[in-house]
């Protein structure tokens, strides 16, 4: 047994309707990696996201997720995140009545303001705000990663941290990552973004619902920015073009 | 102090706080239990007037004009016995350019079998601010028929806020009727929040008449069932002005049980110059806030504890 392995994902295939939305996943994240994950939209990145959270809707059809050696295949969302898995939304969700102190004390690890503080939000005019639409964006987003942070999960999945955030705010979420691999945790990291993926050395590409490739993360950004942007299929990449890679 | 004012206040103590402001010479107040008035506190420009009626008091409130009452006036209304009928009829005014906060606590914290009827007019003058929040706290077993009546008029530049929210026990059978016209550049917003178990029938009607140019109404409920609670809530928001604003938010969230709500949003307009927007929604507790803190390590139970919490908070 690798000691180093923190989740692998076995033969995994995800159906819908007929369709396989995952075909076949094999990935492997050890402790203490960050490990981005690219694609054009509709690859099945977040899909992926969703299926290693558990979240319902999202039970493989076939395959195992084995965390820490153990099979959580069939557990639930809770039971996974009291495992150490945890997942940051695209979009975070909004709380009614709920506020950022509250949420931010939920099974904290490090205080609610010095999560907020490393966000670079001022614990004084946000802690009793409002989880709700009052907050931009932005700052939910922040505030999704401060909670991210303060639980000190031994895995967080991150769906596109860098949509519609401001560049002041990219830089945020890029400390986020360091001190989380700083604090021991690994990272998945779903990503359009070039300065995000080139966070780590290696990086997956996805395509149709396939990992392509798993390697070095420049080469694969090269080819990414080359054939995928412009690429107008959804379809198996030419063999002969992934030998470029 | 007389026995029923010390078992009321013994109560207030347990379940609100302490009753230094409710019983404080300098803050206005109203103690009623059954038909009796066991104390009363008037201030530097609000008046308190009381009558005996059938099953009731009748109460008239006047805060003089120019008055600005900073510290909140106390409505504390209850029955001690477990069974009976109380009829609350009042009338408020709020003389031109003055403001008050009135916090209600209704205590039928020994309900078996009550019958709560509260008739209430209210009226503000031009330049005119009203805050109202009314919190019950009804046993947990019991039968209890609430029926809470108002009906209101807002100046000009009068600004009406008005909460209703069930704190702890049984919301029972509760028929809320709201009707409030409103005046030029008026404002008025009124919420409800329930929490709806076992048998409760909760049926709410929130309406408010944009009458003059450039007011504006948010008519807002929130009610949470578990069971068999049944629930009906008609929102209505007329704009009869130009410029008026309006907006109904009605949500109702069924976590449990077979639970019944049911949402009727009325919204109209005979101005080409307003603006009037609903929003409703039924259903059970959002999956996405559900799994969010699911996916912080709590149980789904705990999730929906902590969401139903905010939702009525």
């Amino acid at each position: 047994m690798d000691f180093d392995r923190l989740l692998e994902i076995k033969n995994l295939y995800f159906n819908i309707n007929g369709k396989d939305i995952l075909k076949d996943i094999n990935l492997t994240v050890k402790k203490g990696e960050i490990l981005p994950i690219i694609g054009v939209n509709g690859t099945g990145k977040s899909t992926l996201a969703s299926i290693i959270m558990g979240l319902s809707g999202y039970k493989p059809t076939r395959g195992r997720i084995i965390f820490k050696g153990e099979d959580i295949t069939d557990l639930s969302v809770t039971a996974r995140a009291k495992l150490g898995i945890t997942l940051a939304w695209q979009i975070p969700a909004n709380f009614e009545g709920i506020a950022v102190r509250e949420y931010l004390s939920i099974n904290n690890k490090m205080s609610p303001e010095e999560a907020l503080n490393f966000v670079g939000l001022n614990p004084k005019s946000y802690m009793d705000r409002i989880l709700d639409d009052s907050l931009s964006g932005g700052e939910r987003k922040r505030i999704e990663l401060a909670s991210v942070l303060s639980i000190k999960p031994s895995l967080v999945i991150l769906d596109e941290p860098d949509s519609g955030i401001d560049i002041a705010s990219m830089d945020i979420i890029l400390n986020v990552i360091h001190e989380l691999k700083k604090n021991g945790s690994s990272v998945i990291l779903v990503t359009h973004s070039k300065r995000m993926a080139t966070i780590a050395d290696k990086l997956v590409l996805m395509c149709n619902g396939n990992i392509v490739k798993k390697g070095d993360a420049k080469k694969i950004i090269k080819f990414f920015e080359h054939y995928c942007k412009s690429c107008g299929h959804i379809g198996k990449i030419d063999e002969g073009v992934l030998n470029e890679l | 102090m007389n026995y029923e004012l010390d078992r009321i206040t013994d109560i207030y103590n347990k379940l609100i706080g302490p009753t230094n402001e409710l019983l404080d010479r300098n803050t206005g107040s109203i103690v009623i239990n059954e038909d009796k008035v066991l104390s009363i506190n008037e201030i530097n420009g609000l008046h308190i007037e009381y009558n005996k009626i059938t099953d009731g008091v009748e109460i008239n409130i006047h805060v003089d004009a120019d008055i600005r009452i900073n510290d909140p006036v106390h409505l504390c209304v209850g029955m001690l016995p477990s069974e009976g009928r109380q009829v609350i009829r009042s009338r408020i005014y709020i003389h031109r350019n003055a403001y008050v906060k009135f916090l209600a606590h209704c205590i039928f914290q020994n309900a078996k079998h009550i019958e709560h009827i509260m008739d209430s007019e209210i009226y503000l003058e031009d330049s005119a601010e009203m805050i109202y929040k009314e919190e019950h706290f009804n046993s947990d077993d019991g039968e209890i028929y609430t029926y809470p009546k108002i009906i209101g008029e807002i100046g000009n530049n009068s600004r009406l806020s008005e909460e209703f929210k069930l704190i702890h026990g049984r919301a029972g059978n509760i028929n809320i009727d709201y009707d409030i016209k409103q005046n030029e550049k008026s404002s008025c917003d009124i919420m409800t929040k329930i929490f709806g178990k076992k048998k409760d029938n909760i049926k709410i009607k929130e309406s408010l008449y944009l009458n003059g140019p450039y007011a504006s109404g948010t008519a807002t409920s929130r009610v949470v069932l578990i069971d068999n609670a049944k629930s009906n809530v008609f929102g209505e928001i007329a704009g009869n002005a130009p410029y008026t604003r309006g907006h109904v938010d009605c949500q109702e969230v069924i976590s449990d049980g077979d639970a019944y709500a049911s949402a009727t949003p009325k919204i109209s307009v005979n101005n080409p110059l307003s603006q009037i927007t609903h929003e409703a929604s039924i259903g059970r507790v959002n999956k996405k806030e559900l799994e969010t803190l699911m996916a912080h390590g709590i149980s789904k139970d705990e999730a929906i504890q902590l969401i139903v919490r905010g939702i009525l908070r």
